[in-house]
């Protein structure tokens, strides 16, 4: 790239320049990953496939928290609200109607946007700290209501008994074998994320980013911030409550500990891990915040102390997450 | 009267009891290019911040081709087609120069909800954003960063995305401020060419008098928060209250 | 009628604790700009302290008010001096997302030091009766934290109306930049309205602890009550804490006595109320966009 001198000086490291190769690459690497991921249950023991399916659900639970806090700058603490919307969704249509799994997940994806839009509404028209604290107070309240709505949402053992049956669309899958239900999960997981991704590049995506930087900005262009911000919250909401109802059948129960604020600090956790504003970065960093809690509370039961200091380190010392940083060696060789 | 673009009349706004703008009336017509000058605390950045929706006034009415604007939200202002620049440069410092652009863009052309359509494959976009950054010489700088330009160049993206979102009514807040002679005389002869163009009508503050006694057909002239004087530069340049308030000023500084 | 004053009285206890712990959030959101979201842990170790000298070390109960709180502030003062500091020039969420680590990690502390159990501090013998008012048996200790956020209350006031450093803390919350060049050393002040935070909500805590269960979740119980109350009253709003806690302190009062089943739900309506008809909060300044 040429240019000429002009009264800017600019550092080499400003020109967003990929490395060669980069646009067949990526895409090409994330085939293979898919592919891997996709054989997974041919080789691995059954252990791996349980882990690979809870990555796969926290992954999309902490994707759907990263278009709200990576791209558009919103910290929620409440963001468990919408996984446990799904949840309960999908678990109290399951106990119930024995509807096939398909028609709970889009029934869940619709309960918990309609949530979303609520909490929403009241939570986007104040500042950041506003919005923190409105997100975890009200993530507090749905907490409340599956606690105390005891006849409706069985109180603290939460939802339970319920069966897997039909998948929908007339396709024949054994869905309680945990191998076909984690390929199950992998191909909703990256259908989901592919419309996240979507988003995240579309003029809409740019929008967030921009309010994201300079939200006064963005509005003295002509853009009305709140409802922008409101529509990327019902957006993370609603694919939060897929990663719930997903989470629901896998986990055998829906209970009112999956609403609980410090379920709302794990996906907060693993986008700064893998890196906020990444596409990929929250999927690489439930993995690492999964493989790191298998083995912590292998040997202490205290996980929620070393996610904390996890938590401080990192927003202290290591901000662009693990993604991030690689991503920003490569980028300015 | 009914020619006015735009026109404040009684503008006042008070924080605790201090009234930082205290009752200015201002008219500009169409195509105009006008100055509001005056020393700091003046209230000039108060009172752009009530014509630009940022704050709402205490009291007075605020009209834009006729239609009362007073108190409006800043993104519908910016729709009506009032853009304004702001002192302190900003931008978007982690986009791209170009994305800076299509930002207003985007905005203008209505596609902020586009959701399932890659912002970068939008060529009316690409194109509309290209031939703005043409116009104030950025467009070799289009795919950097634009946190890393110079401030010169920053100061003239500011501007760009003001002229992104077509306005007819240009309020820049000291467009200059800062920069080298060099960029300041590139910044001055932009302006004039685009005010050449008659597609504009310009509010400007400055402190450089060289570049307002330049570019301005008329200059207003704030103090204390009410007006002080107003006529053309030759007129102001030998306004004796005027000198007053600016000698007054120096001393005390 | 009985049944009236006594859901007044059991109101107005709780809006006292919630005003003591709600307008320490205030004063650092006034300075700091933050909502300190481990607030609420700092309530717990107040509780836990108490319960540790008083319970087990058997001391007595009125010296701890003042040393369980120091405790708790010197723990802030570290806080705010190795963690919070390094992230005052980035986005305001860095600053929120380390006062959350921090509630994480005080929370699980607490489970480790103190286990996931209830225990209880026996109030001191010339509070541990029941006082009778109006033909209404009440707990002698439950007017002591009455009368304790009441001068508490009246103490704020004079400290940030009447003294020097109140007036000092007052200009750095309004323009830091401005205090800075008038020569006030407002790194210090920032430390010293942290820790004074932290202070104030571990008197809460101390003054909670024989009153009510102390648990692991006390903490989070009170900061969700408390960010209810700030955003009643409006944020960085001292009278607001005020009346926001009154409120909320007559919503559980009333609400807990006369509609049981929704008791649970009910701050939150009241706090949608506010957030539609007033979003700053009732006394809380005008919003910005």
């Amino acid at each position: 790239m040429s240019r000429q001198v002009s009264a800017s000086s600019v550092s080499a490291a400003g020109v967003e320049r990929r490395p060669p190769g980069w646009r067949v690459g990526v895409p090409l690497i994330l085939a293979l990953l898919v592919a891997v991921l996709a054989a997974l249950p041919a080789f691995a023991p059954y252990f791996y496939i349980f882990v690979g399916t809870e990555i796969l659900i926290m992954g999309l639970f902490a994707a759907s928290f990263n278009l709200i806090f990576g791209y558009t700058g919103m910290l929620s603490f409440g963001h468990a609200a919408f996984f446990g919307m799904g949840a309960y969704t999908t678990a109290l249509l399951l106990l119930h109607f024995e509807v096939p799994l398909l028609w709970a997940l889009l029934a869940s994806m619709a309960t918990s946007a309609l949530l979303a839009a609520v909490i929403g509404f009241f939570s986007v028209r104040l500042g950041e700290v506003y919005f923190a604290m409105l997100t975890l107070a009200f993530g507090m309240m749905v907490y409340a209501v599956a606690l105390q709505w005891r006849s409706f949402t069985n109180g603290s053992d939460g939802i339970t008994g319920f069966l897997l049956g039909d998948f929908g669309l007339g396709l024949d899958l054994q869905l309680a074998d945990p191998a076909v239900y984690y390929r199950v999960v992998l191909v909703v997981v990256v259908l989901a994320a592919a419309v996240l991704y979507l988003i995240t590049r579309s003029s809409f995506g740019l929008i967030l980013r921009a309010i994201s930087e300079n939200p006064e900005r963005v509005a003295f262009c002509g853009v009305e911030v709140r409802r922008h911000r409101l529509a990327a919250f019902v957006i993370a909401g609603t694919f939060a409550g897929l990663a719930g109802a997903l989470f629901a059948p896998f986990n055998r129960v829906a209970n009112p500990d999956m609403i609980h604020w410090s379920q709302s600090a794990e996906p907060v956790l693993m986008t700064i891990l893998g890196g906020a504003g990444y596409f990929l970065g929250p999927f690489f960093g439930a993995a690492v915040f999964l493989l790191l809690e298998t083995w912590i509370t292998s040997f202490t039961e205290h996980w929620m102390l070393v996610l904390g200091i996890v938590l401080a380190l990192l927003v202290m010392f290591f901000r662009r997450g693990v993604l991030g940083t690689l991503l920003d060696r490569m980028l300015r060789r | 009267m009914s020619e006015a673009l735009l026109s404040a009349r009684d503008l006042r706004k008070t924080f605790g009891g201090v009234h930082a703008v205290d009752g200015v009336s201002l008219e500009i017509r169409p195509r105009e290019m006008v100055a509001l000058i005056g020393p700091n605390g003046a209230g000039k950045t108060t009172f752009y911040n009530m014509l630009s929706g940022r704050m709402k006034p205490t009291s007075g009415r605020v009209h834009f081709r006729g239609r009362d604007i007073t108190g409006m939200p800043p993104h519908a202002i910016s729709r009506l087609g009032i853009s304004r620049s702001f002192q302190i440069n900003n931008i978007f410092g982690e986009l791209t120069v170009r994305q800076n652009v299509e930002v207003a863009l985007t905005a203008l052309h209505r596609r902020t909800f586009r959701m399932f359509r890659p912002a970068s494959r939008d060529r009316q976009l690409l194109q509309e954003a290209d031939a703005v950054l043409e116009r104030l010489g950025l467009r070799e700088l289009a795919d950097t960063r634009a946190g890393v330009l110079s401030y010169g160049d920053k100061r003239l993206l500011e501007i760009a995305i003001v002229l992104a979102t077509r306005p007819t009514m240009v309020l820049l807040d000291e467009p200059t401020a800062g920069m080298t002679p060099e960029e300041t005389r590139r910044v001055t002869r932009l302006i004039r060419g685009l005010a050449e163009t008659g597609e504009y009508t310009f509010l400007i503050t400055e402190h450089d008098m060289d570049v307002v006694f330049d570019l301005a057909e008329r200059i207003v002239v704030m103090h204390r928060g009410g007006l002080l004087a107003e006529g053309t530069p030759e007129e102001i340049r030998s306004n004796p209250a005027v000198r007053e308030a600016y000698l007054g000023e120096e001393e005390s500084a | 009628m009985q049944s009236f004053i006594a859901a007044l009285l059991n109101s107005l206890d709780i809006a006292m604790l919630l005003f003591i712990i709600a307008v320490g959030l205030n004063i650092i959101f006034g300075v700091l700009n933050i909502i300190n979201f481990a607030h609420g842990g700092l309530y717990m170790l107040g509780a836990y302290f108490t319960y540790t000298l008083v319970t087990r070390l058997d001391l007595p109960f009125w010296p701890l008010l003042l040393l369980a709180p120091l405790a708790v502030a010197a723990i802030a003062v570290a806080m705010e001096r190795l963690v919070l500091r390094r992230v005052y020039g980035r986005h305001v969420t860095d600053s929120l997302l380390l006062t959350f680590a921090l509630l994480l990690i005080i929370d699980e502390s607490v489970r480790m030091i103190w286990g996931s159990g209830i225990h209880t501090v026996r109030p001191p013998e010339s509070l541990s009766g029941n006082i009778s008012f109006a033909g209404v048996s009440y707990p002698s200790y439950s007017l002591f934290v009455m009368v304790a956020g009441v001068v508490l209350l009246a103490a704020l006031w004079a400290l940030f109306n009447r003294t020097r450093i109140g007036r000092i803390v007052r200009a750095a919350a309004i323009d830091r930049d401005m205090a800075q060049t008038v020569g006030i050393n407002v790194p210090l002040v920032v430390t010293g309205v942290f820790a004074f935070g932290a202070w104030l909500a571990a008197v809460g805590g101390v003054v909670a602890a024989p009153a009510r269960a102390i648990d692991p979740g006390m903490g989070d119980r009170i900061i969700i009550e408390s960010f209810i109350v700030v955003v009643i009253g409006g944020l960085g709003s001292f009278p607001g804490a005020l009346l926001g806690a009154l409120v909320l302190g007559l919503i559980h009062g009333f609400g807990g006595r006369y509609l049981p089943e929704v008791n649970l739900v009910l701050p939150y309506i009241g706090m949608a109320l506010v957030l539609l008809l007033r979003p700053q909060g009732l006394l809380g300044r005008e919003a910005a966009a």
